[in-house]
C-alpha cells in the first residue's frame, strides 16, 4: 500500500519561493496569477496494515516541521 | 572544562568550533553522530555549522534524529551547556531544544558577509562578556536564517529576555530582527550567525571570542 503526504507552508507564513514563481509567471507574460505556494509531495511505499494514524505520526516526527508546515495525508490500497 | 563538538555527515564548521573552544581553554573532543552518549564530564556541546546530510527534507531535520542529539536533549535537560551555531541552531529548532523555525532567507539568495548584531540580554553565560546593547561583527553564512515563530512565542521569548542577538539590517527576513535564541533555562543558545569565525583580528573582528571566554569563566567559576 502507498501513502501520499502533501507537505505546505502554513497559512499566513511568508514564502519567499512562492513569490519568486509568482513573479517569474508574471515575467512570462501569464497574467492573472494572484498567488503562488511550494510546497513538498512524499511518497511512501508501505507495509500492508499501516495505518493512517501511523502516517501521522510520522509526520508529527520528521516529515513536517508544524511549527511552520502543515500537511496532508492521503492512504492508497 | 570539556566540550563535545559534534560532527555530522556534512558538517563543516565543526573543526573551526574545535579550535575556538580550544582556545577559549576547554578539553574538547569530536563526537560522531551515531556516538549515543556523550563524553564523561562534557559541560558544553557544539553543535556546529554545515549542511548536515545535505540539509535533505528541511534543514537540520536528519541530524534533529541521529542517536547523538537524544544525548544531547538529555544532557540540556539536566542543565548542560548547549551552542548550536547556523546549521547547529537549525538542528536544535528541529530537536525543539528551542523553539521556532529556520525558514529560506527572504531574499532566496545564500548570505555570506560580515554581519552586525545587537547583544539584546547579558543575562546568559554566552553573553554575559558583552555590554548590553552593544554592536557586535560577526560573519553570516547562510541560506536558511529566516526565523520564525508563532506570536505567542515571540511574546513569550521577549518576556523572558531570550532573544539574545539581534540583526542591526536583517539579512535574512528574520521575524523581529531575531539571530540568535535562548532556552528557558537559558544555557542553549542557537543562533544563525558564526562567532568561531570572529575568534582574531586577523578573522576582521574578534568579537566571537569573547562568547567562549566568557563561557569558559562561568565554567571555571561553577
Amino acid at each position: 500500500m502507498k501513502a501520499t503526504v502533501t507537505v505546505m507552508l502554513k497559512s499566513g507564513v511568508l514564502d519567499p519561493q512562492g513569490e519568486a514563481v509568482k513573479s517569474a509567471l508574471g515575467a512570462l507574460g501569464f497574467s492573472g496569477v494572484s498567488g503562488v505556494r511550494q510546497g513538498k509531495v512524499i511518497e511512501l511505499d508501505l507495509a500492508q496494515g499501516t495505518t493512517e494514524a501511523d502516517v501521522t505520526a510520522m509526520c508529527e516526527k520528521l516529515l513536517a516541521n508544524t511549527v511552520i508546515e502543515s500537511y496532508r495525508v492521503e492512504m492508497q490500497a | 572544562m570539556k566540550a563535545a563538538v559534534l560532527v555530522f555527515p556534512g558538517s563543516n564548521c565543526d573543526r573551526d568550533l574545535a579550535v575556538a573552544f580550544r582556545a577559549a581553554g576547554f578539553e574538547t573532543e569530536m563526537i560522531w553522530h551515531k556516538d549515543a552518549t556523550l563524553p564523561k564530564g562534557v559541560d558544553i556541546v557544539g553543535v556546529p555549522g554545515g549542511f548536515s546530510y545535505g540539509d535533505y527534507l528541511r534543514c537540520g531535520a536528519i541530524a534533529a534524529q541521529s542517536p547523538i542529539m537524544r544525548a544531547v536533549a538529555g544532557h540540556a535537560a539536566a542543565g548542560g551547556y548547549v551552542l548550536g551555531i547556523c546549521n547547529g541552531f537549525q538542528v536544535l529548532c528541529e530537536t525543539r531544544l528551542l523553539p521556532g523555525a529556520l525558514m529560506r532567507n527572504a531574499g532566496l539568495k545564500f548570505v555570506c558577509r560580515q554581519q552586525k548584531l545587537r547583544v539584546e540580554t547579558q543575562n546568559s553565560r554566552f553573553t554575559a562578556g558583552y555590554a548590553q546593547g552593544t554592536e557586535i561583527a560577526i560573519p553570516i553564512a547562510h541560506h536558511d536564517g529566516n526565523y520564525m515563530a508563532d506570536a505567542a512565542t515571540l511574546a513569550q521569548l521577549a518576556a523572558e529576555d531570550r532573544i539574545a542577538f539581534r540583526y542591526v539590517g536583517n539579512p535574512n527576513g528574520a521575524t523581529d530582527d531575531i539571530a540568535g535564541v535562548l532556552s528557558a533555562n537559558r544555557r542553549v543558545l542557537g543562533l544563525m550567525p558564526h562567532p568561531e569565525r570572529a575568534m582574531e583580528t586577523a578573522h576582521g573582528s574578534s568579537d566571537g571570542a569573547v562568547m567562549f571566554h566568557s563561557l569558559a569563566q562561568a565554567l571555571v567559576e561553577a
